[in-house]
């Protein structure tokens, strides 16, 4: 099926089978590999996107299903020139250990401050449990997040 | 795993999926918000040839609160109750439930409709809706029809939906201002589907006494269902220790939980007995 969608401010056309994921597009088809797969069925959040402003979990949404959305990866919340406010408190909080778990964290800690600046530490905690770290360091991504909180509250947020 | 493959579409109109329905039958399968389907077709459980997409589908995606009580159209999503300021107002014991449904992610996708028809025996939403006396509104080739949700879910994964049938909303009866209600479930990790759970409301009388007590459980049977004995406890007297200790144990007895490796039979009773005690205490509080 031809689709159109926009990723990370870019516009893209592909033709895609209906089965594909749209974490398997944007891996395979577009190589946009930091979105990371890790159980396939809904439970790890690794593969956490940004989907017209909204966190979604790529492996439960077919490609075809994007069709005229604005999609955000892990690529789009970050330049080359300087780390954005959440990848800095990760690194400052050591917020990450072997990795894999970390595009579906910051993607889903930037949708919750976008909509959220002022979300406190339970808030932080229940949004955060759907997704899974196996290196189990969740104390330090949460300290992360909340620090990155003040960020997003004022004018220069991040888009 | 990777999906199967299927066809699909994504009709403009009612009637065009209707029609879609119409000419495949049993192959074709509605897609919502996909958050119950997809993990379906990853541990391919389920193989349709086609999917019929209901997003571009005017008119699904309504909530509606008048004088009759609430209409959550049928691709109404979870975040959508959370963000509805007057949802708590108008229904405070819906808007509470939800907010126990999978995680963050899964809330901006999933659907009223997607959650009824999938029919999980633990999930808050046709817990809610059977034990608030809902009625889910169905349109098929006949026309509309509107089935009580006591009698809409069958068994596990099983409703009563026709094939050629789409859940286009679910109604719920208005709610008084002053009814005492609670809802309270346990899993073993957040966002997980409970072990156990129950949704309850009674109103008083003018002695103080509980009338219209409605007592729903999920995941305490092949189905969400309501406990006419832990009702009958209740009905009639002061909401009180003694009553909501013999409700609880009414509650107990009355439930048909299923043995899995996530809970023996016995421990998901006196969870039951648990929670509604909790429950009723907190309604009373």
């Amino acid at each position: 099926m031809r689709i159109k969608f926009e990723v990370n401010g870019t516009k893209v056309e592909l033709d895609v089978e209906p089965r594909v994921s749209l974490a398997d597009c944007l891996r395979d088809t577009l190589r946009l590999t930091g979105t990371h797969l890790g159980c396939e069925h809904g439970v790890c959040g690794a593969c956490t996107v940004i989907v017209d402003g909204a966190a979604v979990r790529a492996c439960l949404m077919l490609a075809v299903q994007a069709h005229g959305e604005h999609i955000v990866t892990v690529e789009g919340l970050s330049n080359d020139d300087a780390l954005s406010p959440l990848q800095a408190s990760f690194r400052k909080h050591h917020a990450l250990q072997c990795g894999f778990c970390t595009p579906g964290m910051i993607t889903t800690a930037h949708a919750l401050l976008t909509e959220e600046p002022d979300a406190d530490a339970e808030r932080v905690r229940e949004v955060l449990s759907g997704n899974i770290c196996r290196c189990t360091g969740y104390i330090p991504i949460i300290k992360a997040v909340l620090e990155a909180r003040a960020h997003y509250a004022g004018e220069d947020a991040p888009p | 795993m990777k999906f199967p493959a299927f066809e699909y579409a994504r009709p403009t109109s009612l009637d065009a999926a209707l029609g879609l329905l119409k000419v495949h039958g049993a192959d074709a399968v509605l897609l919502a918000g996909g958050q119950s389907l997809m993990p379906l077709l990853a541990f391919r459980l389920a193989a349709p040839g086609l999917l019929v997409d209901l997003k571009d589908v005017p008119g699904l995606g309504a909530i509606g609160i008048d004088a009759e009580g609430v209409r959550l159209g049928a691709f109404v999503r979870w975040c959508e109750i959370d963000r509805n300021a007057r949802l708590a107002a108008a229904h405070p014991l819906l808007v509470e439930a939800i907010g126990h449904v999978a995680h963050y992610q899964i809330r901006n996708r999933g659907t009223v409709g997607g959650s009824l028809a999938y029919a999980d025996p633990a999930a808050e939403m046709p817990g809610i809706a059977v034990t608030c006396d809902g009625e889910i509104i169905v349109m098929g080739g006949a026309g509309e029809r509107r089935v009580a949700a006591a009698d809409f879910f069958l068994g596990a994964l099983t409703t009563c939906l026709e094939p050629g049938e789409i859940i286009t909303g679910l109604r719920l009866p208005a709610w008084p201002k002053d009814r005492r209600w609670a809802f309270l479930e346990f899993a073993r990790r957040r966002g997980d589907f409970a072990l156990a759970g129950t949704a309850l409301y009674y109103d008083l009388d003018s002695e103080g006494r509980a009338v219209d007590a409605h007592i729903g459980v999920i995941g305490a049977a092949d189905r969400p269902m309501r406990l006419a004995e832990a009702e009958r406890a209740i009905n009639g007297s002061a909401v009180d220790a003694d009553s909501i200790a013999a409700a609880a144990e009414a509650a107990s007895l009355e439930v048909d939980p299923m043995e899995d490796f996530h809970a023996p039979v016995a421990y998901r009773r006196a969870l039951v007995q648990t929670l509604v005690a909790r429950a009723l205490t907190r309604a009373a509080g």
